[in-house]
């Protein structure tokens, strides 16, 4: 193999699990530190830099970094990400002095966002700060988008939401609420600068089953039915509750429910338990909640009784895999089932809608009713025009959006600025040395071997009887600690220096978890077969040197490396050290550098 | 030097032997030597040779006397009974316990102060009399804890770190265990694991007393150029004489070799040493040809290494007293004190009427 380059960002980007797995590229190990010495506030802005809603993220993110976290591969569970960064939402100060000051004198751009959601927020915030004049418009009251809508508040409490949007939209970003965009010719007609769109996914899928229309009274469709919970307009549910469906959405209908009055409240999904959409942890808070999960069931029809819903029948089935590994569900010949209730809530996904986008505007949708767009840089085929989140790609989750949101972002500024949008800045790279003595490293170094720490709730009594109260009490600082010592701390990496090794071992025979290799170059799947360790993760990198004085190379496995600073402390000649990498991806206005 | 313990998390496929314990199992605590000391590299080779061999940690003793090297048994085999002797006087201790208690395996270490100065007569006479041991010299050429004076095994000509000329003749342990008796002779290099590991396997399964000299560089005090005892001068002139690699009878022999190549040699235990010759007319059972080839290499300025001379059929001290199989720890009050009424017919065969 070639020696790697670890000149390229990607390639310790990469060995940053979680950070490479965040679509913002959260700074993760970073701001985890900052929370272990206290620096609450830090961190917060940290997060506040990358991923714009830390509060919010830190209650309800989709967590891409959790399954992605190196010590979920050694240990039994990843570090509670997630809720780490709550903590710093929790513990901060005032961080008002942190935040930007936007330019006195405005750019004379004007860009405008449809929809209050996290994608509009985020390019507001990223464009506002630097002189841009922009303007969010949304059907509803408030912003927030579907973070205020969707998401319960026994979850996500208004104030979190009202707080971090308040952030941005006083960096003086205009709004319009109660305002409904019907024609995005009328829209350009405004003479905007550019139009991003990030109006989300807001069309609940429906059931198309037999008695849906006759019983309709008794039947909701989940995400409006957690808009109307949401804003008070919903207040009660009969006692018997089915929620069809087995995403995130079905888990807040089912919780929602139960606590508006749902005794018996069940989630009947068609796929297996495992196969279901929704997170393993949304699952679990739902069991914990006594909603039992009923899996292989189809719905074959809506049991009514003049208009009166009486139940739903459910078709019992079993999951078949063709060659290919593709699902079928194939009915098992049992009989089907009446399951007896008084609502139904479907949750069984979300589409794209454009209703207020003419046809004859130049702006092409693909077969899927998905707009057109320039994956890198967000731009549909009406140039002005930018698209975000949801609307975007279809629905994924808030973090995508706001990834989405500054990749807009960027593509706007060039864009109002007439350059190319290919012409993208680079992200801010540092990598430096963290020894500060003989074996004393500005990182805490010793690997904790402590378990992930349960976030405490409320008891259930209480928060069953109250929609808007929270649940989760959120880490008390002394958890906070413990849980923030269990990061691996993967942006302090190791570095090998060919010139200073004088071969000795040392740094094979400390290593815990025999990364380090010395031994003969090869191809890479040979090489694999004969480390110390077999290397069998194909999805971590190998790190090999140059050629060393014995014709052999060091490679080193990142797989597993514990970033436990042992070999850089066994080394006598230095050859190996410690070095933080910070990423920060680029922002709005940052130049691209001329090389 | 690192001051933390190893962290206890184990990667997921990390192997384990057929009594079930990991590599880690047989590690003990967290060295306090110079970092990139080859005495590391040596508990690292021991404890691999330990876990390949399926040794069950509590059934070794170690023992070592005074010195850098007689730290390491601090660092290896945690879970082993352990005694650290006065300067120079392990193999007499270890003759003892191994008188004592025949069933343990043996492991003295030792370093070339501790060996070849202060404890010379007592290495001798372990070598000769055959003591069931695998003697471990970590040699180093120079006083490590005393900052880096030459010791007994330093070459004449050999420069310290501070340019002083070393004008003393070293004394070679390997040769002089050949002559003295020693029925496994090997020589090693602490930067060269893969030839040590084997070395000190075969050792281990050796009856009768074992020597291995390990040249292992003092990256503090004799690792620079003029040293012959650098990892740099090591390399370069390392002539080894065969490649070893010991099979045990579980083992299922898949590698071959071409004709005339390889050597076997069956050990008393059944293991089975496979010797890999590198110089095709070096013989390993020729005891007078192993004294020659030594001393005409050093006056080369070559480092012989390899398995240098083995004897098969070797018998060890307990052999020679003709002891019980029982050890002699265990025997009873009843099987040691014949009784009274022997006593009484003893004495009366003594009186003269």
């Amino acid at each position: 193999m070639k020696p790697t380059n670890i000149g390229n960002p990607d390639y310790f980007h990469k060995v940053v699990d979680c950070q490479w797995a965040c679509p913002a590229h959260t700074p993760v190990p970073e701001y985890i530190r900052l929370i272990a010495s206290g620096h609450y506030s830090e961190a917060y802005m940290i997060n506040w830099r990358s991923n714009v809603f830390p509060g919010i993220l830190g209650r309800v993110c989709d967590r891409p970094c959790e399954p992605a976290c190196r010590r979920g591969r050694v240990d039994k569970e990843p570090v509670a990400i997630c809720r780490l960064k709550r903590v710093a939402a929790d513990l901060k100060d005032d961080i008002q002095e942190r935040l930007p000051v936007p330019p006195l004198k405005k750019n004379g751009k004007r860009v405008v966002c449809v929809g209050a959601g996290p994608a509009s927020l985020t390019v507001a915030r990223d464009l506002a700060a630097i002189g841009y004049e922009v303007t969010i418009l949304d059907s509803g009251a408030t912003p927030g988008g579907m973070m205020r809508s969707q998401i319960p508040k026994f979850r996500l409490p208004d104030s979190v939401i009202d707080e971090e949007c308040d952030y941005i939209l006083n960096l003086g970003v205009h709004t319009r609420y109660s305002h409904w965009v019907t024609s995005l010719r009328d829209l350009l007609d405004e003479g905007w600068d550019a139009v991003f769109v990030g109006t989300g996914a807001p069309r609940g899928r429906d059931a198309d089953v037999p008695g849906r229309r006759e019983a309709a009274a008794h039947i909701h469709i989940g995400i409006e039915w957690l808009a109307n919970v949401a804003f008070g307009h919903t207040t009660s549910i009969a006692p018997r509750v089915i929620v069809l469906g087995g995403g995130n959405t079905a888990m807040d209908c089912c919780r929602s429910a139960r606590r508006l009055g749902g005794e018996d409240v069940k989630v009947v999904v068609r796929s297996g338990f495992d196969e279901m959409k929704a997170s393993p942890w949304e699952k679990e808070d739902a069991i914990h909640e006594s909603i039992p999960i009923i899996n292989m069931h189809v719905p074959k029809e809506f049991v009514h009784y003049n208009g009166k819903l009486k139940g739903v029948r459910f078709e019992i089935v079993r999951a078949e895999y063709d060659a290919k590994g593709r699902r079928s569900l194939v009915p098992t010949g049992e009989p089907d089932v009446l399951m007896e209730c008084d609502e139904v809530l479907v949750a069984i996904g979300q589409e794209n809608s454009f209703p207020w986008i003419e046809k004859d505007i130049g702006l092409q949708f693909d077969k899927w009713g998905l707009p057109v767009l320039e994956t890198a840089t967000l731009q549909s085929t009406l140039p002005k025009v930018f698209f975000g989140g949801d609307a975007a790609f279809g629905p994924k989750n808030i973090i995508t959006a706001v990834a989405h949101g500054h990749e807009a972002a960027i593509s706007i500024d060039l864009f109002c600025r007439g350059r190319s949008l290919l012409d993208r800045p680079p992200p801010m790279v540092n990598l430096v040395s963290q020894k500060m003595g003989i074996h004393e490293w500005s990182y805490d170094n010793q690997v904790s071997e402590e378990e992930r720490k349960k976030v405490p709730v409320k008891a259930l009594e209480k928060t069953l009887k109250d929609i808007k109260l929270e649940l989760e009490l959120g880490f008390d600082p002394f958890m906070a600690c413990a849980e923030a010592e269990r990061c691996l701390n993967c942006d302090i990496e190791t570095v090998f220096t060919v010139k200073t090794c004088i071969e000795c071992d040392a740094c094979v025979d400390i290593c815990p978890t025999e990364c380090i290799t010395f031994t003969a170059n090869g191809e890479e799947d040979d090489l694999r077969g004969r480390l110390k360790a077999p290397a069998n993760n194909g999805e971590q990198a190998l790190y090999v040197s140059d050629v060393l004085k014995t014709g052999r190379v060091m490679v080193k496995d990142e797989n597993i490396c514990l970033h436990c600073g042992m070999c850089a402390e066994r080394c006598p000649t230095g050859a190996w050290d410690m070095q933080k990498f910070f990423l920060q991806t680029a922002e709005a206005g940052t130049e691209a550098r001329r090389t | 030097m690192t001051f933390l313990a190893k962290p206890n998390l184990l990667r997921p496929d990390t192997p384990r032997n057929t009594l079930g314990y990991t590599r880690r199992d047989y590690e003990g605590a967290i060295s306090t030597l110079c970092a990139g000391c080859g005495h590391d590299s040596i508990s690292a080779a021991v404890v691999q040779a330990c876990f390949d061999l399926d040794i069950e940690p509590h059934r070794v003793a170690k023992l070592s006397g005074i010195g850098c090297s007689s730290k390491t048994p601090d660092y290896f085999l945690g879970a082993s009974h352990g005694f650290n002797t006065t300067h120079g006087r392990m193999p007499s201790v270890l003759t003892g316990a191994a008188l004592a208690n025949r069933e343990l395996i043996y492991l003295g270490v030792s370093g070339d102060g501790d060996s070849a100065s202060i404890g010379i007569g007592q290495f001798a006479h372990a070598m000769r009399r055959g003591v069931n041991m695998t003697y471990l010299v970590e040699n180093n050429g120079v006083y490590g804890l005393t900052k880096g004076q030459f010791s007994a095994t330093a070459d004449r000509g050999s420069k310290s770190k501070r340019g002083v000329v070393n004008s003393e003749t070293p004394i070679d342990l390997a040769a002089l265990a050949l002559q003295l008796g020693a029925t496994y002779v090997a020589r090693s290099f602490s930067g060269d694991k893969e030839q040590l590991i084997p070395l000190i396997k075969g050792a281990l399964r050796h009856l009768g007393s074992a020597l291995i000299d390990v040249i292992s560089p003092c990256v503090t005090f004799n690792n620079h150029a003029g040293s012959t005892k650098s990892y740099d001068f090591v390399r370069e002139h390392n002539d080894a004489v065969n490649r070893l690699d010991v099979i045990l009878p579980r083992d299922k022999i898949s590698a071959s070799y071409p004709p005339g190549s390889l050597r076997r040699i069956v050990q008393h235990d059944g293991s089975v040493l496979h010797l890999r010759k590198i110089d095709k007319d070096y013989d390993p059972s020729d005891r007078v040809g192993a004294m020659n080839y030594l001393q005409e290499r050093h006056v080369l300025g070559e480092i012989v290494t390899g398995l240098l001379y083995v004897d098969s059929s070797a018998e060890d001290l307990h052999r020679h007293l003709n002891t019980v199989e029982m050890p002699l720890n265990k025997l009873q009050d009843d099987t040691l004190c014949p009784g009274s009424k022997a006593l009484e017919a003893l004495n009366a065969s003594l009186r003269s009427s």
